[in-house]
Formats: C-alpha cells, structure tokens, sequence
C-alpha cells in the first residue's frame, strides 16, 4: 500500500511467470468489467516528473506507431466528445466522472490486481498518462505539447495490436482501454478550448468528495482481505496536489460550505497513504512543516543521503585520504566549507567500508549531521569529556581527535551490545585516551562527575533518519514519543549535573538528537533551561534553521533561537537538532511548584508574574491571528478560557 | 582493573619483545607521561597513568575497556597479541613525512630507532589476501628486512607504508631468495581485517 522504500521490491519489473499464465482469466474478466484505473505498485517518480525510462519508451513507441495512432485517434474523437466536454482536468476526471463511472473504478482495481505483473504494466500505463497530465501541470496547467497528446492514443493503440512486448503482459488490454478513455477526454478537452482558461476551471472544481465517497474508499481497503486492493496512487498524487493548491490560496479556490478542516483531513489521508506513514506522524509533521516545505521533506525521507566519511586526522590528512581513496576508484569531494575533515563519496568501486585505508583506521564513515554535534561542543585539549551515549562512537572518535589524543575521554553507553563497535572503532581509529563504560547515563554524577564537557547524544524517535529507517514511518505513536522525551529530559539533568561550572576552559553541555519532534527537542532544552541553572549560548554553526520559540500553544524560553534544526530537504543530511549550554553554577535550583508549561516564573517573586500575563497575552493573540485559519474555532475559545483561568491563581 | 603479576608481565613482555626486541622500556617511559599495563577481564590494557585514575572510578562490572587493548591471556594462561596493539608496535610516522603539527595518537616515542624492529613489505596484488586471514607467500612478498631470523615476529606492512598486522617468519630472509613463489614466508598471526571480521571478539 502506498510507497514503500523497499529495495527487494524494486527489482520486479515486468510481469511474472504467474501472469502469463492466468492470461486467459484477464482477457475473459476484460469483457464483463468495462475498465477501470489500475493500482500502482510501482513507487512513483517525484511528482510532476517521469522517469527517464519512461520518457524515452514513450517516445520510441510514438515515432512507431503514427499511423495506426491516427487511424485510432479518428475513431475516438468521434465517439467521446459528449464526455470530454465536461471540462475536467486529466488525472481528476477518473474520480470526479459521473456516478457509474466511479463505481467501474475499484471493480477495475479487483482485477488488477490479482495478479503482480499486471500490476507493474498498469503503473507503467499510468506512468505514461501522468506523463501527460503531469506535462501539462509543470508547463500551463492545462496546455500540453499536441505531441503528448498524440502519445498516448498511441501508445493505446499499439498496445492493442501487439500483446507480446518486451514486458508487458497480455493483460494490457484492459489497462489500454482505461487509458484510452483518459486520453479521450484529455483529448477532448483540448479541441475545447484556450487552455488558461481550462487552467482555472480545474482549479475551481476540485471537488472535495464527500465523506461517503471517502468512506467508500475506505471500505473498499478493508473489504477483501483475500484480495487487498491499495489505493489507487496516481489518483491520490493528483488529489494531494489539487488540494495543496487550493489549501495555498483558500479564500479564493475554496469551495462553498466546506471548511478547510475536511481539505486537511483528506490530505492527511491521501499523505499518509501516498507515503506510507502513519496518520499520527503526520499530523505531527503538518504541525511542524508549512505545507510546501511537507512535500519537500517527505520526498527527501523516500531518498537516501550520500555517504560521507570523516578523515582520521590521529593518522593522516584529509588530503591524503583523498588522493589514496581516488586511486582505489572512489568518486569523492571536499563535504563542504563548514567541514576540515569531512567528504562525500558519490560513487565507488570498492565496497567504502572494507578498503585498506578504513581498516587502517584512516578514516570513519559518519553521517554528515553527525560531525556537527562534536564541532558545537568545540573539546580543547587536555579537557575531560564524558559522552553519554556513544555508541557506535563516530562522535567519540572525533572528540578524540580534536584533542589529539591527549586529556580523557569517558565514552558511555546503556548497551553492552553496541559498545562492542564502539570499542572496535575507537582502537582502529586509534584512540588511546577513552575510557569505556557500560552504565545507564541516568547514573552519572554518582558514577563519575566533574567533567569539562559533556555530550549527550539521546536516544531518540528517530524521526530525522526515515530514509535510513523507514519503518519509522509507521511504529512511532504518542506514547513512544513520550517515553522518549521523558528519558531525554532525566538524561540532560544527568548530563548538566555531571558538569564542573567551575571549570577554567569549559562548562559546556551539548544536547543533540536525531529527531524532528517538538517534543524530544525544543521541550527538552526548555525543561533543562528550567530546571537547572544553566543558560543556550551560541553552537558556532553558522548554518542550519533556528530551534521554535513557540509551537502551538507552547512558549519556550526566547534564547531557543540558538538552537539549530537540521533538515534532510534543505540541507541534504540527517535530520537533527543541536542545542548547547552554558553551565553558570553548580548549585541545583530547590524544585518549582509551577506546573504550567507557560508559566515560567516561579511563585516566589510577584511582580514579574504580574506584569508577565499581559504581555504573554498579547503574544497569544498574535500567534493565534496567524494560526486563525488553521484552528477551529473550539480551540481558539478553549485557549481563551484558560488564560482567563490562568490569571486569577497567580494574582 | 588490576596490575599484572610477575608471572603475567614476564609473558606480556616476552610476547612484545618477539616483535620490538628490547625497546619495551619506550613502550612505558614515554615523554608524554608513565604508561602502564593492567589487566581486566582477561585482557590486558595499556594506558597512561592519568587514564588509570579515570578508569579506577568506574565501577569494575561496567567498565568495559580503558586504553588500548595489547592482547588478552588465554584460559591456559598464554599471552596472545591482538591487532589492537599494532599502533604502537608499528609506529606510522612515516620518514619524510614531515607533518607541521605533532602526530598525535599511539605515536612513536620520540627516539629515532623505529620499536619494530623486523619489517616485511606485501605487495598490493597480496594485500587483500592477507587481510582475510591467510599467510604470506613467497609471490606476495615485496621487501623484508635483512638479517630476518626464522620463527621472528615480524610486522607486516604493505608497500605504502600502512600497518597491516603481524606475523611470524616461517623463513629466514637467506632462505626466502632460494624458496619457491608459493611457499609461505610469514606466518599470519593478526590482521586489520580483524576489525571487520571479528568484531565482536575484540571486546
């Protein structure tokens, strides 16, 4: 269902020894069943763009078939102007067709796919009407090349003549048909009329369908467990993209009597379908991203992100590196101008982690937005460093090697398996001023205090790093965030409490994840900032998108701002979120009584609190006018409410 | 984390001294501060003496190493050398080289006498052959250092200078000339290949 990043599965192409065996079932099934959309298997291309493969088929089997493409187009502009002229847009029109048309549409997905190989020649049909549509999304809305146009009856066309292809089933049939009928419309519109003006039509009548048609939908998954039928995703594509546009420019595009709640609801559907995530990471995530910025990253999550190494600098140069992984057939390049150490290998005909230079300990293979964490935290030499969570100690090894090997480092961790890496990674790297412990970081101070810097690297929901761990996508829940942020928040007081404020060259705590969530980030450095008497100072990243300052109903403490969010859509690595502290005592504040997130002053001193509502107020309202479109009115009125209870206690 | 006894530093020394003859007072007197040798588990470390006050902290049931481990004693009590010692028995500063900022890591001490004493060169062809495990043949060979006695612990390197583990010569350099290409010439005892292959004994 949906798309999955699975890399077994990509390999299928074409169809299977079982469909041709079952051709006689499809071409009987043809006949009863007029033709519907097929469903995809095949992970799509981004949107709005074809695969190269399929440009270049598409366009060999049009200069092929001209001739019997003209004799075929005839035939169809004659039968199929009463449809064409009902002005919908391409992709839409296989949904917003009238009544039976719709009811053909799941029957065709059922026939489908009951067999894989079928499967695989619908999206590839599909692929090639998207092409069309898709051609005239990118260039006019509406307009497209006559060329394309005369592409696809072709290609029907041909089809239909010649059932043995290089891949494709004799199945075709039914998916031709289909096809053939899209394109008559898309035909039909054309001889219609001047494209702009068919541009706003369709923008116009994207039809939000009804919660019944929705339900229907629904029904139609769950239905046959026998026979599972997946959404069709060239519909959903065109729907999430439809609706992202009138969701842009609501006043205008919006239709009468439907809030823009229904829009939202149906796009998170159609998201979390189309990507496979579930509907609670979604929401988490439209909560985060603006809708534009969405798209980005849940395209960026489909794609992995180039591998990266970091030099050893304990053995040799960068430099050095470079030249003697070049002459093995590595394709390579500096990381970039934030980074002495780092690079990024393109392409490579020896397997990265097995060459010489790697177990000569000349270099680690690291993820880019891991180097940043251990650059914020800057260790001098001669310093004591405790890492809390170390595994599978790329960050240690870097510590290590800005302080070249002199001072100490305490490398931490909860797993005895993963230290196992560590420890190997440490001696091949040759690091010779770690220590290695297997304790809970909750138990630091007690264990060992009194360091220089610390750096936590917490266990986390993993939400930055879907491309290496997609089934994030899918097992995280509310609960598993929670969890998360609570070991998060016991850990950084550990992290801070195991600190000497006192100390000459540092004090430093850097708290990092590898996760996108509020909660496990922004929260956190709330809580610590609140708890303990530590302060945000600047990481010394001059690159990366500032942490929130406020988020939904939340306020968090201004100097946030030097927090740093990283993103896979904007900046190519991992998502991560790097926020460091400045310890300024060793003293640990008594325990508030404040429950309130909002309220950050403590109940001892009366005159801030008074003075602090009003202008929190203010910037309440502010931030609701923004978000005035985005939330319900029972919200808005729920917010009010509490303020106005909130007020009375603190007076 | 405890020193070793008499009967332990005779066999660890006895061990190091197969490959870097009689230099094992530079192993432990070293500019940078007093190293030493403990044992933990099994397994003995070696680290400076401020490392030690660290690591003496950590409770004995969670440390899991300190150092750089040199080898590990067997149940019967011998001493067998890992790869994880090749850093110091195989000092990398490579001769003109001339780095502008100290090497800094498991470097050489600072005396000019190399501690390995016995050196053998593979050639690029035998390289990946020696990294997963296998002996050393006569065809493999590049250079070795004269005067190579039989049975002597040698360190392998291959032809750019790089550590790639250690051996025993199974023939004296003499006998390596007359020898024929596919008899073996060192004996593999441990390789970088290891931190691939054996990850999970190195600990």
């Amino acid at each position: 269902m949906g798309r999955k990043l699975d890399p077994t599965r990509k390999e299928k192409r074409g169809p299977g020894r079982k469909a041709r065996k079952q051709r006689g079932a499809e071409v009987e099934l043809a006949r009863f069943l007029p033709p519907g959309k097929c469903g995809l298997d095949r992970p799509a291309a981004a949107p709005g763009r074809l695969r190269p493969s399929d440009r270049r088929v598409s366009s060999r089997r049009a200069g092929e078939r001209q001739e019997e493409a003209l004799q075929s187009r005839q035939k169809e502009a004659a039968g199929q102007t009463a449809r064409g002229r009902s002005g919908f847009s391409d992709g839409n029109s296989k949904w917003l067709a009238p009544a039976k048309a719709k009811k053909t549409q799941p029957k065709g997905n059922h026939v489908e796919l009951s067999s894989d190989g079928e499967v695989e020649e619908g999206s590839w049909e599909m692929e090639e009407e998207e092409d069309g549509s898709s051609e005239e999304m990118v260039d006019d809305y509406g307009a497209s090349s006559s060329e394309e146009e005369e592409l696809l009856p072709i290609e029907k066309a041909a089809l239909k003549q010649k059932p043995d292809r290089e891949g494709l089933s004799e199945d075709d049939s039914e998916e031709e048909e289909e096809a053939e009928e899209a394109s008559k419309q898309k035909m039909g519109q054309k001889e219609e009329g001047p494209d702009l003006q068919l541009n706003l039509d369709i923008d116009e009548q994207f039809k939000l369908p009804t919660s019944e048609e929705i339900e229907k939908e629904d029904i139609l998954f769950i239905c046959d467990i026998h026979k599972p039928c997946p959404p069709d995703l060239h519909v959903i594509h065109q729907r999430i993209q439809g609706n992202m546009e009138v969701l842009q420019d609501f006043g205008v595009k919006r239709e009468e009597g439907r809030s823009r709640q229904e829009y939202l609801a149906l796009l998170r559907r159609d998201m979390a379908a189309y990507y496979s995530y579930s509907d609670f990471l979604l929401t988490k995530l439209m909560d985060i991203f603006p809708l534009p910025e969405l798209i980005n990253f849940l395209e960026a999550n489909e794609v992995p992100r180039p591998v990266t190494i970091r030099t050893n600098t304990l053995k040799t140069r960068r430099r050095d590196l470079a030249q003697a992984l070049i002459n093995r057939g590595v394709n390579l390049d500096p990381l970039g101008k934030w980074s002495k150490t780092g690079l990024v290998i393109y392409d490579s005909t020896v397997p990265i982690g097995a060459t010489p230079e790697y177990l000569a300990g000349h270099y680690m293979l690291q993820g880019a937005s891991s180097l940043l964490p251990v650059m914020a935290l800057a260790p001098q030499e001669n310093e004591r460093i405790l890492d809390m969570c170390c595994a599978p100690g790329g960050k240690t090894s870097y510590i290590a090697q800005l302080m070249k090997n002199t001072g100490m480092i305490l490398a931490n961790d909860s797993s005895a398996e993963r230290l196992r890496s560590v420890v190997g990674n440490l001696h091949r790297l040759g690091v010779t001023n770690a220590v290695v412990s297997n304790c809970d970081g909750r138990q630091f101070p007690k264990v060992l205090g009194g360091f220089d810097r610390v750096l936590l690297d917490a266990p986390c929901s993993g939400t930055g790093v879907i491309s290496k761990d997609p089934a994030v996508k899918t097992n995280k829940d509310e609960k598993d965030i929670q969890r998360c942020a609570h070991l998060q928040k016991e850990l950084i007081l550990s992290a801070i409490d195991s600190v000497n404020a006192a100390s000459e060259t540092g004090g430093y705590i850097v708290y990092c994840t590898c996760s996108i969530m509020v909660e496990e980030n922004e929260c956190v450095v709330d809580y610590a900032l609140k708890k303990r008497n530590v302060r945000l100072v600047a990481t010394g990243l001059d690159f990366g998108k500032e942490g929130f300052t406020r988020f939904k109903d939340r306020r968090f403490h201004p100097s946030l701002k030097s927090t740093r969010r990283f993103y896979p859509h904007t900046h190519n690595m991992d998502g991560f979120f790097i926020a460091k502290f400045k310890k300024f005592s060793n003293a640990i504040p008594q325990a508030q009584k404040e429950p309130a997130v909002e309220a950050a002053a403590p109940s001892a001193v009366p005159d801030p609190i008074i003075s602090e509502p009003p202008p929190k107020k203010k910037k309440l309202e502010e931030s609701k006018a923004d978000k005035e479109q985005k939330l319900p009115q029972p919200a808005l009125k729920k917010k009010r409410s509490l303020q106005a209870q909130r007020r009375p206690l603190k007076a | 984390m405890r020193p070793l006894t008499e009967a332990e530093t005779r066999a660890v020394f006895e061990k190091l001294g197969k490959y870097i003859g009689e230099n094992i007072q530079l192993l432990v007197d070293r500019p940078d501060g007093t190293y030493c040798f403990r044992l933990h588990r099994d397994r003995v470390y070696y680290l400076s003496e401020k490392l030690l006050k660290l690591a003496a902290s950590v409770p004995r049931e969670s440390l899991v190493a300190a150092g750089s481990c040199f080898g590990k004693f067997t149940k019967s009590q011998k001493f067998r050398l890992s790869v994880t010692a090749l850093d110091f028995l195989a000092p990398y500063a490579k001769v003109g080289h001339g780095p502008e900022r100290p090497r800094a890591g498991p470097a050489a001490p600072l005396s000019a006498a190399p501690l390995s004493q016995y050196k053998v060169w593979v050639k690029p062809g035998s390289e990946q052959s020696f990294l997963y495990g296998n002996h050393v043949l006569k065809s493999g060979l590049g250079r070795v250092t004269e005067s190579t006695a039989q049975y002597q612990g040698v360190v392998v390197y291959s032809m750019a200078d790089v550590p790639l583990g250690f051996g025993v010569a199974a023939k004296s350099t003499q006998e390596c000339r007359k020898v024929d290409p596919l008899a073996i010439v060192v004996f593999h005892q441990a390789d970088v290949g290891e931190y691939v292959r054996n990850e999970d004994t190195l600990t």
